[in-house]
């Protein structure tokens, strides 16, 4: 009985040292990384060329939801659930309004595509957003680097602590915004006076 | 820490593993498998054991008897529903959006499964106890909605269009007075873990005491986020046939109930952590305590279901927005002013 356990505990021992020898925890690691990028890119690719606006929608909330596994992946679990409750809600928002102010026979080509001209232009702004974004990303110093071993605080605790103390006033000017984009949203949609004397 | 039986257990299974395997992270990686076996087989369990209890309670609440041919006292009732449903022609109706079609009932079970991944089951014995889980417990689960508007959209039928529209009406509407009255038990416990929760109410009392406004408005809006009678508005077999799910048979149609049971337990155990005290409980262990609480609540919302008549959408709609949500809002202020006059004392 002993003769055999010690077997398997030798067996077992020397595959994970094997595993550990080729790398595998960084393996898995990076392997998980690039699946949710994946995800959230192709997903995104999807968006443009899907030719059906709803499944273009849809195509939308997967690469919010991949970029929510990804904020979640990096210990940021408030951020990636602030992803997938704020945007989630609001693409099914979105394909109603889609779904209400499209819809016709074949849906199946709700989500032409423009000309070439067009076309061009779109790569044009794509691609200036692109250099942007990558000159944004490479010049901002990230403090916090897993290589260092650091583990990363409460980050509840720290984004309330900048939001409501420190940011507190860019914090309620972009919540007043919200509500202003809101009234104007309520009084277009009541532009006739007579209904707007019964609100 | 581990006084749980559930832990107990746990904690048996990973000393025989270690004596067989001998490697901790083997060892810790199979115990996480078991966990999620553990979770998946009681959803199942659950959903066949709920369609035989809510029929039973429906009979009980109506003054009949129920299932009582199939086996004794009719408990072999879910096991004839089963192989019915599994034996059914599976009808793919003319004109749906095939991939959107199929993919909505098995997708429509991910947020309701994934749920249950941050339930404290008992002290210690919770699958992810992350630092933010209420607020991402509420984040996955609000994914369902889509998952509806999916399944109508695509079944290109006007009843399932409109259950689809409902769905998202309703569903966004009752998630806002669900938060605003989860807020003020955040308030007081002073962190989002759910364990943090369930030892906050042990170490002092029930939120139920502290919280009873937040409790009637979280039970009212978690019955109109599961789509259960009163408010089961996606629905509505009266006015929409079946709404979302008009099109579906079979295991398909199978998967949403499925689904529907999973959400039934999961707001039962819900109600249980943040306002029953979880597990905590005298003399008897806390496994034990956990689902009396559970299956307590579970009757409560069976009962609701076959007491009250269904409401109109209209009415349901500017009940949520002009009672419900000021309602949680002044409670959210309460329990500020609660705290503050309590650390001023």
């Amino acid at each position: 009985m002993n003769e055999i356990l010690s077997l398997v505990h030798n067996v077992v021992d020397w595959g994970m040292s094997m595993l550990m020898e080729l790398g595998a925890p960084d393996l898995i690691m990076a392997g998980i990384f690039y699946a949710l990028a994946g995800v959230a890119v192709l997903s995104a690719l999807g968006v443009v060329l899907m030719r059906n606006v709803v499944h273009s929608a849809l195509m939308l909330t997967a690469s919010f939801i991949g970029v929510g596994c990804l904020y979640i992946y990096m210990d940021a679990s408030f951020m990636g659930a602030v992803q997938f409750l704020v945007y989630g809600g609001a693409v099914a928002i979105l394909i109603v309004m889609a779904v209400m102010l499209t819809r016709r026979p074949d849906m199946a080509h709700s989500n032409p595509s423009r000309g070439i001209i067009s076309q061009i232009g779109a790569a044009i702004v794509a691609g200036i957003f692109c250099c942007v974004m990558a000159f944004v990303a490479l010049l901002s110093p990230f403090r916090v680097s897993l290589a260092d071993g650091q583990i990363l605080g409460d980050s509840v605790t720290g984004i309330a602590d900048l939001m409501l103390a420190k940011y507190v006033l860019p914090f309620e000017v972009a919540a007043v915004l919200l509500l202003i984009a809101m009234i104007g949203a309520i009084i277009l949609a009541k532009r006739n006076p007579k209904e707007a004397d019964e609100l | 820490m581990d006084n749980g039986i559930v832990m107990t257990v746990a904690n048996l299974i990973r000393d025989i593993l270690m004596l067989v395997l001998g490697n901790e992270f083997i060892v810790s990686l199979i115990m996480k498998f078991i966990g999620i076996g553990a979770l998946l087989g009681a959803i199942s369990g659950a959903a066949i054991a709920f369609t035989y209890t809510e029929r039973k309670v429906c009979a009980f609440v109506q003054v009949r008897l129920g299932p009582n041919r199939v086996g004794p006292m009719g408990l072999l009732q879910p096991i004839a529903d089963m192989l019915k449903l599994m034996t059914k022609e599976d009808i793919i109706p003319n004109g749906v959006d095939r991939v959107v079609w199929a993919l909505a009932p098995i997708l429509l079970f991910v947020p309701s499964a994934l749920a249950y991944a941050f339930f404290p089951f008992d002290d210690g014995a919770i699958f992810a106890d992350v630092n933010v889980g209420i607020f991402l417990l509420i984040a996955i689960s609000s994914q369902s909605v889509l998952t509806f508007l999916m399944g109508g959209y695509a079944s290109n039928s006007k009843y399932g269009m409109i259950g689809a529209m409902r769905a998202v009406a309703t569903s966004l509407a009752y998630e806002a007075p669900m938060v605003f009255s989860l807020l003020g038990i955040v308030m007081l416990t002073g962190s989002l873990r759910m364990s943090d929760i369930v030892t906050v109410q042990g170490d002092n009392v029930w939120f139920i005491v502290l919280q009873p406004i937040a409790f009637l408005i979280y039970i009212t809006t978690c019955m109109a986020e599961t789509n259960r009678t009163p408010f089961d508005f996606v629905e509505c077999e009266s006015e929409i046939v079946a709404g979302a799910f008009t099109e579906y048979s079979g295991m398909r149609w199978a998967l949403f109930f499925l689904a529907e049971y999973a959400n039934l337990l999961s707001i039962s155990v819900l109600t249980t952590t943040f306002f029953l005290g979880g597990w905590t409980g005298p003399v008897l262990p806390g496994f034990v305590w956990f689902w009396i609480k559970t299956l307590l609540m579970l009757f409560v919302f069976l009962w609701f279901r076959w007491t009250f008549p269904r409401v109109r959408i209209d009415q349901m709609m500017s009940f949520c927005w002009k009672v419900l949500l000021p309602l949680a809002l002044v409670n959210v202020l309460l329990t500020g002013v609660g705290i503050y006059i309590y650390r001023w004392m």
